[in-house]
C-alpha cells in the first residue's frame, strides 16, 4: 500500500464560486442592456466600498496595520485627479492611475514616520497624517482651499460627450477597479509574500524568527493599499464632480463604515469583506429614513461581533460548513497510488 | 486697505505666546489624563476616549439646564456619573476585548466612538454648545510687560497641576495606587498575589472617566462643543501623550505645553494653523524621539 500526499488549494467550494463569479460578473458587465441607471450607480458604489474594504482587510487583517487614516489616500488621489486634469490637460481616466502612484509615492515619508508608532498609537497616528493632509489642502487657493473644486464640463466631456455613454463608462469603471482590486489581493495572498502575511497575521513574532522581513513585507503592503485606494479616490471624486476637504479626507465615509463591513463580515478573510459590505447597504437602505441610526446599528453589530464572533459572519459560515470560497490556503490531500 | 495689513506681520509676541500655551497645555494634559492611565494600567487604547469627554460634557450641559447650577457644582454629579459609567463600561464591555490580540479592543472602542457620537447627535442635534459661567469667562489680570493672561486658563492649568498631583498621590503613595503598579508590571503575577484584575482595571477606568468629566466641564467652559467635537479631543489628547512619552504621569503635563505651545504659535498666523502647528510638531516629535520626551514604558 504506497500512500502519497500532494498540496492542494483549490476546493470543490472553489471551482463553484469561481463559476458563479463569472457569471455574475458578466452579468454585472452587460447592466447598461439590462438595468437602470439607478440601480448601476448603485452597483457602482457597492464596488468601489468593496474594493476599499478589501484593502483595508489586508492592510489589518492580514498586515496587522490597523490604520484609521486611509481617508488620506481617498481624498490625495481624488485632489491629484482633479488637480492634473485641470492644470495639465492629462485625460481624467489616466489620471486615476497617476493619482494612485501619487498616492503609493506619498505613503512612503508617511509609513517611515507612523512605522514608529505601533499597536493602537498607529491607529491614531495615522488618523493625525490624514488630518494634516485635510488641513494643509484646505490652505491651497489653487485647490479650491477650504470650500472646494469642480470639474470644469470640459473635462467631463473628455471621457466622452454623450451623457449616457459617460454614465456607462465610469460604471464600467468601478467594475475593473473592483476586480482588479481584488485580482491582485488575491494573487499577492498566493504568491509568496501572501505566505509571510498569512504568517505575520497568524503570528508577528514567529514569523519575524522564521525569517520573514515584517518590515519589508508590511511596508509593502502599505505602499500597494496606499497606490490602489488613491486609484479609487480618484475615481470617486471623479464620479462625484466635485471635491472639498471635508469630503475628501472623511473619517466616516472613507474610513468608518469600511472598517465596520470588514468586522462585520470578517477580518482576515477575502470573503469577509464582501458579506459585509452586503451587510452594510443593505442596513443603510432599510435605515435610510432614521437619520444616522444605521451608523448606531453598524457600531453595535460590529462591537457585538468583535466581542462574541471575532472571525465574523464569514467566520461563522466557514466554520459551519467548512467551506473556503477563495482558495488562498494550501491544505493536504490523500492521493493513494494505484 | 492699509487697515487690512495683518498683524503677525509684526514680531511675534513670544512671551505672551509661551504663557498661553503653556495654560492651553494644562487642559490638553488634563484630557491626556484618561488616556494615559488607561494604557498605562491596561494597555488599552480608547479610542472612545475623545466621544466620552463630550459625553461628560454634555452631561454637565442637562446638570446645568435642569437644576439652574453653576457648570462647576454640576462636577458634583457629573464626576460621579462618569466614574460609574467608566466602571461599568470596562468590567461589563472593555475587559472582555483584553488579550494577546491589539484588534478587539481597538475595534470595539472604535464602535463605542461612532455609537456615541451619533447616539449624541440624535439627541442633541448638531447644534454648538457652551456652559456659561458667568463674568469669570473673561476676567483676566495684566502681569507686568503689559500680557493680558485670562483668569479661566489660570485656574485650568492649577487643576490640572491638582489633578496630576493627586493622581501621584494615588499611583504612588496607596495601597490601591501599589496595586496599579503592579499589574500594568506584570498582570499574570499580580493576580496570583491575590489582586482581582477585573475589579481593578474597572476602577482604573472608572478613575480615567472621573478625571475625563473634569477635563470636559473646563472644556466646555473655555470652547463651543458639539456632539462631532470629540475625535479631535482624543487626537490632542493622544498627541499629548506621545510627546510627553508614554506612561510617564508628569510627561503627559510637559507634551500638552508642548502642543499647547505649538497650537499658541500656529494661532497667530490662523485658525487653521492653530491645529495644523500642533499636528506639526507632533510629527517632529515622533521623527526624532519616537518613544516622546521623557518614555517610561516601552510598548
Amino acid at each position: 500500500m504506497n500512500t502519497r500526499f500532494a498540496v492542494e488549494r483549490s476546493t470543490h467550494a472553489s471551482k463553484v464560486f469561481a463559476a458563479s463569479i463569472a457569471i455574475v460578473v458578466a452579468a454585472l458587465i452587460a447592466m447598461p442592456w439590462w438595468g437602470d441607471p439607478g440601480t448601476m450607480h448603485l452597483v457602482a458604489e457597492m464596488a468601489y466600498f468593496l474594493a476599499l474594504a478589501q484593502l483595508w482587510n489586508l492592510l489589518a487583517g492580514y498586515a496587522g496595520l490597523v490604520s484609521v487614516g486611509q481617508q488620506a489616500f481617498v481624498g490625495l488621489g481624488g485632489y491629484t485627479l482633479f488637480a492634473i486634469t485641470d492644470w495639465y490637460g492629462v485625460h481624467p481616466l489616466a489620471a486615476i492611475v497617476v493619482a494612485g502612484l501619487v498616492a503609493g509615492l506619498i505613503s512612503i515619508p508617511v509609513a517611515f514616520t507612523v512605522f514608529r508608532l505601533r499597536g493602537a498609537y498607529f491607529a491614531v497616528g495615522t488618523w493625525v497624517v490624514a488630518e494634516i493632509f485635510q488641513l494643509f489642502i484646505a490652505q491651497v487657493p489653487r485647490l479650491g482651499g477650504g470650500s472646494g473644486y469642480s470639474l470644469t464640463p470640459a473635462i467631463v466631456q473628455s471621457i466622452s460627450m454623450d451623457r449616457e455613454i459617460r454614465d456607462v463608462i465610469v460604471y464600467w469603471l468601478a467594475l475593473l477597479l473592483v476586480v482588479a482590486v481584488i485580482g491582485a489581493i488575491y494573487m499577492l495572498l498566493r504568491s509568496r509574500y501572501g505566505l509571510a502575511l498569512t504568517a505575520i497575521r497568524d503570528s508577528e513574532l514567529a514569523s519575524g524568527s522564521l525569517g520573514v522581513d515584517t518590515y519589508r513585507t508590511k511596508l509593502l503592503v502599505y505602499m500597494i493599499t496606499a497606490l490602489c485606494t488613491g486609484a479609487i479616490g480618484a475615481f470617486i471624486f471623479l464620479q462625484k464632480l466635485r471635491i472639498s476637504p471635508e469630503a475628501g479626507f472623511s473619517i466616516n465615509d472613507w474610513t468608518v463604515v469600511v472598517i465596520f463591513m470588514v468586522v462585520i463580515g470578517g477580518i482576515g478573510t477575502l470573503e469577509g469583506p464582501i458579506i459585509g459590505m452586503f451587510v452594510y447597504f443593505i442596513l443603510r437602505e432599510l435605515l435610510a429614513d432614521y437619520g444616522s441610526w444605521y451608523l448606531i446599528v453598524l457600531g453595535v453589530v460590529a462591537v457585538l461581533v468583535m466581542l462574541k464572533a471575532r472571525e465574523g459572519l464569514w467566520g461563522l459560515i466557514a466554520r459551519r460548513f467548512n467551506v473556503q470560497l477563495f482558495p488562498v490556503r494550501r491544505h493536504l490531500v490523500r492521493k493513494d497510488a494505484p | 486697505m492699509r487697515g487690512l495689513v495683518p498683524s503677525y506681520s509684526n514680531r511675534l509676541n513670544w512671551p505672551s505666546i509661551l504663557i498661553q500655551g503653556t495654560l492651553l497645555g494644562g487642559l490638553y494634559a488634563l484630557f491626556a489624563i484618561g488616556l494615559s492611565l488607561a494604557f498605562g494600567i491596561m494597555r488599552l487604547v480608547n479610542i472612545a476616549h475623545g466621544d466620552l469627554i463630550t459625553l461628560a460634557a454634555f452631561a454637565a450641559l442637562v446638570v446645568v439646564q435642569t437644576t439652574d447650577v453653576h457648570p462647576l457644582a454640576s462636577l458634583a454629579v457629573v464626576i460621579p456619573v462618569m466614574f460609574g459609567l467608566g466602571y461599568l463600561l470596562q468590567r461589563g464591555l472593555l475587559n472582555y476585548t483584553l488579550g494577546s490580540s491589539i484588534l478587539p479592543p481597538l475595534l470595539v472602542t472604535f464602535g463605542l466612538s461612532v455609537i456615541i457620537q451619533n447616539v449624541l447627535l440624535e439627541v442633541f442635534g448638531a447644534d454648538t454648545r457652551r456652559l456659561n459661567v458667568g463674568p469669570i469667562e473673561t476676567a483676566s489680570v495684566t502681569l507686568p510687560g503689559g500680557i493680558a493672561v485670562g483668569v479661566m486658563p489660570m485656574l485650568v492649568f492649577a487643576i490640572a497641576i491638582a489633578s496630576l498631583g493627586g493622581l501621584h498621590f494615588l499611583l504612588y503613595r496607596t495601597r490601591l495606587g501599589r496595586a496599579f503598579r503592579a499589574t500594568s508590571d506584570d498582570a499574570g503575577t499580580a493576580e496570583l498575589m491575590g489582586i482581582d484584575n477585573r475589579h481593578l482595571y474597572a476602577l482604573a477606568m472608572g478613575i480615567a472617566l472621573a478625571f475625563t468629566a473634569l477635563a470636559a466641564v473646563l472644556f466646555g467652559i473655555r470652547t463651543s462643543f458639539d456632539p462631532s467635537s470629540g475625535p479631535i479631543r482624543l487626537i490632542f489628547a493622544f498627541e499629548a501623550v506621545i510627546i510627553g512619552g508614554l506612561g510617564n504621569l508628569w510627561g503627559t503635563l510637559i507634551g500638552g505645553i508642548v502642543l499647547g505651545i505649538a497650537q499658541s504659535i500656529g494661532a497667530s498666523i490662523s485658525m487653521t494653523w492653530q491645529i495644523l502647528a500642533g499636528h506639526i510638531a507632533f510629527i517632529i516629535i515622533l521623527v526624532v524621539r519616537p518613544n516622546g520626551l521623557f518614555p517610561r514604558i516601552k510598548d
